[in-house]
């Protein structure tokens, strides 16, 4: 082709890519202008109350799923058989299904279970809250695991051989070099795989809980307004994970802030 | 097993039904993903800001809520469409097309980081040597980036796509017979929930498995030009 020809050829495409791209503006912008915002406020109440419920969910569930990665990771990259299989087990499963299936195994699977019924663990299983809760944090433990895991033995080995020849037990070494240091190589990671755990919640509103999610299925159901429903849903999700992430960069800084001074 | 057996037919419609709905929505996320790539490598403001925006909605909204989103939506959008055009009937839109489509768009979104990973990690000379040859941009594109962005992306893609089949069972939320879906009808006409969500869990772990012993021949095809060393 001449290139004179293909110069005004990529004209032309960008002249109509740009002339489309106003048009969905001035879409978008119409959609925002005939909202319903008469619904959003008679259920603003109920839409706050949701968003905590989620941030409830997601920060109990990553912090029980952190006391559970921990052993977990530390038993995987453990030399023992004994210890590392049933680590990788754990690690393999949570990952490896659905977090539908855990949730729904948990509800409405130990939920029958005779030995559950009959016990004293009957009054936690049988809370929706309680089941969304040991599913999160089981499934986001395993995630953390694995994350926790691949910190671990990112660590450099002449640290561990230092703290060892200083004459650190294993056990003290793991507590004053390995962990602290594979702990903020696991920052970044970690901050996905709590995203991660906070998109999981929304799943808690098929066993009934109404949390963000769940309550716009109901605004939706009562009003059979979706969009309103589900934009102001998708607009809270969009801010929670915008806040987290910029108190997470925060924390990262001031986690390695010891590494600043050698540039 | 003798609860199980008589399920086995079901359970099996179940997993063609998951593996047709991953499929079909793989080609569909990968061409956006190359898309977005290609907007966020533009240098076009306009196209930046479309590939800024599909990934970090698509990151930061709820697999759960994307897939209601087009469900409803699709219905919604279709009908409002339709009614315009004069058509007074009601369409009903396929859950299997609405969620085909909702789990290609997410894929899409995170595929257009690792193909954009991908084709930043192509040494700069290779480009310049195509351009000297006088291989124009689309072929330098067609040529020389190409085949070496399937190399360079496929472990990542292959991740996803474990995602995106685990991603998969939230359309059984929205009417669509998968695994998850027929393990649900087969507990509840056998009343052991505990059975068969843990088979359908055994299915999705199977399914996992035999998807990353897959992915290890692709990489290998891809690497093929590549000396050993640098495999």
């Amino acid at each position: 082709m001449e290139p004179d020809a293909l110069k005004i050829m990529t004209r032309i495409v960008k002249g109509v890519f740009y002339g489309l791209t106003a048009l969905l503006i001035v879409v978008v912008l119409y959609i925002l202008w005939t909202l319903n915002y008469d619904v959003i406020f008679r259920y603003f109440g109920r839409i706050l109350g949701g968003t905590w419920l989620t941030i409830q969910l997601v920060t109990l569930s990553v912090f029980i799923g952190f006391f559970i990665a921990l052993p977990v990771a530390i038993m995987r990259v453990s030399h023992i058989p004994w210890l590392r299989h049933p680590a990788y087990g754990f690690i393999f499963f949570f990952r490896g299904t659905p977090l539908l299936v855990q949730l729904f195994f948990i509800y409405y699977g130990l939920a029958q279970v005779d030995l559950v019924r009959h016990t004293f663990l009957w009054p936690v299983f049988r809370d929706a809250y309680w089941c969304a809760l040991i599913a999160f944090a089981l499934n986001t433990g395993g995630y953390s695991a694995e994350i926790l895991r691949g910190a671990i033995q990112a660590v450099p080995k002449g640290e561990i051989e230092a703290a060892r020849a200083i004459g650190m037990s294993l056990v003290t070494a793991y507590r004053r070099i390995i962990l602290p240091r594979a702990f903020r190589l696991a920052i970044p990671a970690y901050g996905n795989e709590i995203i991660f755990m906070l998109k999981g919640t929304a799943l808690a509103s098929t066993i009934t809980l109404y949390e963000l999610t769940g309550i716009a299925r109901l605004v939706n159901a009562r009003t059979y307004q979706p969009v309103e429903a589900y934009l102001s849903a998708g607009v809270l999700y969009m801010v929670l994970t915008y806040i987290f992430l910029q108190a997470w960069q925060l924390f990262e800084r001031r986690a390695n802030r010891y590494l600043a001074a050698q540039g | 097993m003798q609860t199980v057996l008589p399920y086995a037919n079901l359970l099996l419609t179940g997993t063609l039904i998951t593996l047709l709905v991953t499929i079909a929505a793989l080609p569909i996320g990968i061409a956006l993903g190359l898309l977005g790539a290609g907007a966020k490598l533009s240098g076009d403001p306009v196209a930046m800001a479309y590939g800024n925006v599909y990934t970090s909605v698509v990151r930061g909204i709820p697999e759960f809520l994307v897939i209601l989103v087009f469900a409803t939506g699709s219905q919604f959008a279709v009908n409002a469409v339709a009614e315009s055009l004069g058509y007074t009937g009601h369409i009903n839109v396929s859950p299997f097309v609405a969620g085909v489509v909702a789990l290609g768009f997410m894929f899409g979104a995170y595929a257009t980081e690792v193909f954009r990973g991908a084709i930043m990690a192509i040494p700069k000379g290779q480009i310049e040597a195509a351009r000297a040859f006088g291989m124009g941009h689309w072929l330098t594109f067609r040529r020389v980036t190409l085949p070496q962005v399937w190399r360079l992306a496929l472990p990542g893609l292959g991740n996803l796509y474990l995602v995106l089949m685990k991603d998969s069972a939230l359309v059984s939320l929205i009417g669509l017979n998968d695994i998850m879906r027929v393990s649900g009808i087969a507990a509840q006409a056998t009343k052991n929930t505990v059975l068969f969500y843990f088979v359908a869990a055994l299915i999705y772990l199977a399914l996992t498995v035999v998807s990353m012993r897959v992915q290890a021949p692709l990489e290998a095809w891809a690497n093929k030009g590549l000396p050993r060393a640098v495999r």
